[in-house]
């Protein structure tokens, strides 16, 4: 028999266990074909074929075997899949074997059975924890170029796939009563007691199937073989209405107010998932109340070479004979300081093994025991073997020593509670001296433990514990229970001496295997200094594993205790952080992912955008039209210079739906805006709009827009796109805590109205074909700055108001959302005869940077209404949000950065948003700052360059000539300061 | 985190916007000390290990700006308030 097994299935037993000899599957593992059935795991088909090599350890690259049957395993870590679906670092003991299944180990080279890189055992001493605070340091050098990218090669297990994950994933939400986390024993009676008192029950499995510890122990419960009984209750919860029941389901942390995080590994068991199913599930669970039976997890013992391939958990050897009839060994001895390992050497035997030895440190032997096994009071010294255990070494209590050959060493130091989820949220567990385990002491609200996440270890008291927690959690809400009857048990002992370490061991003695931190590793840890159990855990790395130290963390601060000469309970243990088990960060961004990684919202006229050939740019989380092409042009800005011109010369059309915009009305409207905005709004006429300028309370301003007086106690206030949800939040706050004697009421209207912009010598003309006649759209019956509702020539209510962002004559005309299609392409036929374009958010910009008028750049956060030009509004006659701060000295200091213009020196050259002023021939560096170029842009009307910016003293400089320098387009240009004003200083062209 | 919602019921928070201490109250601007009474009433905020009311914003719910009593150690919500009912009877 050689470590990479037979292929035969000869280790199978001939009957028994949970699995389905009528569905034979083939699997691979590194490269070599074997045969599984259905209901088994990668882990169990390879003991079932007698694969005892599966994995070299993290540092040492240590031949290892199977540690465990579950997901605590540390050893046996595979990757799965192939391609974009490479997976690496999954245990063998959790992957559900399919037909066709591929798995690989990991972190050996070139082969398992001869891994060259197991000749960097001869440095282990050098290689002790916390080598690397202490060596590769001279050269200095030769850190960043040799040593870390050697140590970086050598480090890691597993390969991750490159490429795009091609499965998709989920998230979910899920409401209950009662969570019930595990189905075993203590779970499976939670959640009847309550799902029979009528609680809406979310039973929770990490597992496969149902049932927990019942699927790997040889006892009956009632009069049904545990498993049978398992199965029953699952089959009875499944049938009522009000309980749920998920497998292949782990609960992986635990959160404020009974919500859970949980991950689903929907489609993890099969090669690929069917078409529109998700690979996994991500839950989030809100419960009112939950009860945790998440069971334990074996702990090994510590002697020299534990980590010898067959040398495995006794719990973990009895599943496999149970519920995979795989026997993990034909000779077997067993190591135990607790009664719960007997029942190994009795499942093992009827399993047709041969126990050599029951080696107990204990001199008891607990009832029920086989009478004529052989039994050593004592402790197993070391395992012997090369690649995989052939004896151990015993020293009897008198002193003997003793070899007794072997090819499995069954050991149990005791059972550990997994309570990880009692902690999540920074309760620590306290120790029990009594039980040898941490228990969970305080508890989240509404949580209960019962099972052996709670220290009750026998059958008998699961079942009462975990019906008692399903009774409580019920009545908890109020609604009448009665405890299901407990069935019969065989009486079960759960006694245990716990034998920390064993004395007198020879060789490496392991602590964390994936990590590979052995025993005197903790004890160097201590010695050095680091005695508090969470730097030994950072200085030696245990449990920092992809374990988490599950069967290493309580070992390891029992050494730490025992050398510290302090109590488990003093030394204390590791904080608990979610997840409990690893979560892919697929599964974390769920339908997140690329465009879809937040929603895209689209301008009610979109359709017309996408027909007229834009290109569309993301303003946030809307897609907006950003030019309009047309074939001929060479570039974007050749587009450009036509859609501005052409605007400036005849008539353009944008659409300007994306502007927030929010309906206000009451008695104490006017009022209520006097107190937002910095200027006066009680003078305003109906039938008129004004610019407003809006401040936070620290007095920088916040953002700029227009109202509408519409009728007496009616205004229309909009907002800049970006600030559309923070300026109608703030005014929500303003009148809900500030304000709230005052008589207002409003309400966003922003997706609500399509508005589009019409500017330009024509706009007029444009407006008159589509506007109902009946309204005098004459420049005194509408003037500038009018506003009001409009019929148009179609029948549609329409909202009309003459502003103007771009300088020439121009409207914004807001229809309902759903006329914008049909309102754009009326405006567009109507203007056809004029010459209409279309124009987009670059010639928008070019616009407005023209004119001078102040945007998103500008209102940056940092800037004040004096710095951008527009001190002449703020009021003194009245208060507002924003006075009084603003008037603090070090914002009304007339040395600040001011707005003013910028022209290149040379008219050829252009300018660039970002590039910082510093006088000509001074250093470019921060002392020398004078200021910034807030916004450029090409002015088709001036045929150059131009910008605005903030520059110290600008209104005084006006003349002057600055150098912008711009390190990161790598270019430095001189510039000349002027009027922010480009385009008709005087502004006759909007009031014609 | 689940906030129960006096309109709406119990929420998960990331339904809400977050404001922060709801005790500072807007000073009188026509005070003599107004400025040093805004800058505390900007700036300045307690910082407690125990129960915090403070000021929520239902944004993706009723939109109602909401007193939340929480304790800042272990998350545990208290009393629910609408901000136009302040818990201080204050106007």
């Amino acid at each position: 028999m050689t470590a990479a097994g037979n292929s035969r299935q000869s280790a199978r037993l001939a009957s028994g266990g949970l699995i389905d000899r009528g569905r034979p599957l083939r699997f691979s593992f590194d490269g070599r074909s074997y045969t599984g059935y259905a209901g088994d795991t990668l882990a169990s088909a390879l003991v079932a074929n007698e694969v005892r090599l599966v994995g070299r350890s993290f540092k040492y690259h240590r031949p290892r075997g199977l540690l465990s049957a579950g997901a605590e395993e540390p050893n046996a870590l595979v990757e799965l899949r192939g391609g974009a679906r490479r997976e690496p670092n999954t245990p063998a003991t959790v992957a559900e074997l399919f037909d066709g299944l591929e798995a690989v180990s990991q972190n050996r080279w070139p082969s398992l059975r001869h891994d060259w890189l197991a000749a960097g055992r001869v440095l282990a001493p050098v290689l002790a924890a916390g080598f690397y605070y202490k060596t590769f340091m001279w050269p200095a050098p030769f850190w960043e170029k040799v040593y870390e990218p050697l140590i970086r090669r050598a480090a890691g297990l597993g390969r991750i796939a490159t490429g795009p994950d091609p499965d998709g994933y989920e998230k979910a939400f899920a409401f209950c009563d009662v969570l019930v986390i595990g189905s075993g024993p203590a779970g499976l009676m939670a959640a009847l007691a309550a799902g029979r008192a009528g609680a809406r029950v979310l039973l929770v499995e990490e597992d496969f199937r149902f049932g927990g510890r019942a699927l790997a122990e040889r006892r009956a419960i009632g009069d049904r073989p545990c498993h049978g009984w398992a199965a029953a209750v699952a089959a009875e919860l499944e049938a009522l209405p009000n309980v749920r029941l998920m497998c292949r389901t782990t609960v992986f942390g635990s959160y404020d107010h009974g919500v859970f995080g949980a991950l689903e590994r929907v489609n993890d068991h099969v090669p690929v998932p069917p078409e529109y199913e998700p690979r996994q599930r991500l839950w989030r669970i809100v419960s009112r109340q939950c009860v945790l039976a998440a069971g334990a997890i074996e702990r090994p013992l510590l002697f020299g070479n534990n980590d010898l391939p067959g040398v495995m958990l006794a719990g973990a050897a009895r599943t496999y004979a149970n519920r995979y009839a795989a026997l993990a060994g034909r000779r077997v001895v067993v190591f135990t300081d607790n009664d719960d390992a007997w029942s190994t050497a009795a499942d093992l035997t009827a399993a047709g093994a041969s126990i050599a030895a029951v080696v107990d440190a204990r001199a008891t032997t607990p009832a029920g025991a086989a009478p004529d096994v052989h039994r050593v009071t004592g402790a197993v010294r070391r395992a012997l073997g090369g690649r995989a255990l052939q004896a151990v070494e015993i020293e009897t209590e008198r002193g003997a020593l003793l070899r007794v050959e072997c090819d499995l060493l069954a050991m149990s130091g005791g059972w550990t509670p997994t309570l990880h989820l009692s902690s999540h949220q920074g309760a620590r567990p306290r120790f029990d001296e009594q039980r040898a385990a941490f228990v969970p002491a305080q508890l989240p609200a509404g949580m209960r433990v019962a099972g052996a996440a709670n220290g009750e270890r026998t059958t008998a008291e699961a079942l009462a514990a975990g019906a008692r927690a399903g009774v409580a959690a019920a009545e908890a809400l109020g609604l009448g229970a009665r405890a299901p009857a407990i069935p019969a048990v065989e009486a079960e002992t759960s006694a245990q001496q716990p034998l920390w370490r064993v004395a007198g061991a020879k060789g490496k003695v392991f602590v964390d295997f994936q990590n590979d931190v052995a025993a005197s590793d903790v004890e160097l840890a201590e010695r050095e200094g680091f005695r508090s159990v969470e730097h030994m855990k950072r200085y030696t790395t245990l449990g920092m594993a992809t374990d988490q130290g599950k069967t290493a963390n309580v070992n390891g601060l029992a050494l730490l205790a025992a050398r510290a000469g302090q109590t488990i309970g003093r030394t204390g243990i590791t904080t608990f952080r979610p997840p409990y088990a690893p979560v892919a960060i697929g599964a974390l961004a769920g339908p997140h992912r690329g465009k879809d990684f937040r929603p895209l919202r689209l301008p009610p006229a979109h359709g017309w955008a996408v027909e007229q050939g834009a290109v569309f740019v993301e303003t946030g989380p809307w897609l907006r039209a950003q030019y309009f092409p047309r074939p001929g042009e060479p570039d974007w800005l050749a587009a450009v210079i036509r859609e501005v011109t052409t605007v400036r010369s005849a008539v353009g059309v944008c659409d300007v739906s994306t502007l927030g915009k929010i309906d206000l009305q009451g008695a104490d409207a006017a009022e209520f805006l006097d107190r937002l905005y910095v200027n006066g709004w009680k003078t305003l006429a109906v039938g008129r709009a004004r610019y407003g300028l809006m401040l936070r309370e620290d007095g920088i301003v916040m953002d700029d827009g227009t109202v509408s007086r519409l009728a007496d106690c009616r205004y229309l206030v909009t907002t800049t796109t970006a600030n559309a949800g923070s300026v109608y939040q703030h005014m929500q706050f303003c009148h809900q805590v500030l304000w709230p004697e005052l008589d207002v009421q409003f309400v966003s209207v922003s997706d609500q109205w399509a508005q589009f912009s019409i500017a330009g010598p024509h706009a007029r003309d444009l407006l008159r074909a589509v506007v109902d006649p009946r309204h005098d759209l004459s420049n005194d019956a509408f003037p500038y700055l009018a506003a009001g509702a409009v019929g148009l020539a179609d029948g549609t209510a329409a909202r009309l108001f003459r502003i103007s962002f771009s300088g020439e004559l121009a409207y914004e005309l807001a229809v309902p959302a759903r006329a914008g299609e049909r309102t754009v392409r009326a405006l567009m036929a109507a203007g056809a005869r004029f010459g209409v374009t279309a124009y987009g958010l670059e010639a928008l910009g070019a616009m407005r940077i023209e004119k001078g008028h102040v945007a998103g750049n500008e209102l940056n956060g940092q800037t004040t209404a004096h710095d951008l030009g527009l001190g002449r509004m703020l009021s003194t006659k009245k208060d507002y949000i924003g006075a009084v701060m603003a008037r603090r000295s070090g914002l009304v200091d007339p040395a600040r950065p001011r707005l003013v213009g910028f022209v290149p020196v040379d008219r050829g050259q252009r300018l660039g948003a970002g590039a910082h002023f510093v006088a000509p021939g001074a250093a470019a560096k921060a002392a020398n700052d004078q200021g910034f170029m807030t916004s450029a842009a090409f002015s088709p009307t001036l045929g150059h360059w131009v910008g605005l910016g903030l520059l110290v003293d600008g209104p005084q400089r006006v003349g002057e000539r600055v150098l912008a320098v711009d390190p990161l387009r790598g270019r430095s240009t001189a510039v000349e300061v002027c009027d922010p004003v480009f385009v008709d200083a005087p502004g006759e062209r909007l009031r014609v | 985190m689940r906030i129960p919602c006096p309109h709406c019921g119990s929420r998960g928070h990331d339904e809400f916007a977050y404001y922060g201490d709801a005790a500072p109250q807007r000073p009188d601007p026509a005070a003599a000390d107004a400025e040093r009474a805004f800058c505390e009433y900007v700036y300045l905020r307690d910082n407690p290990a125990g129960v915090h009311r403070e000021l929520w914003y239902h944004a993706h719910g009723c939109q109602s700006w909401l007193i939340v009593e929480r304790d800042t150690r272990s998350h545990a919500i208290g009393r629910v308030l609408d901000a136009r009912a302040r818990l201080d009877g204050a106007p």
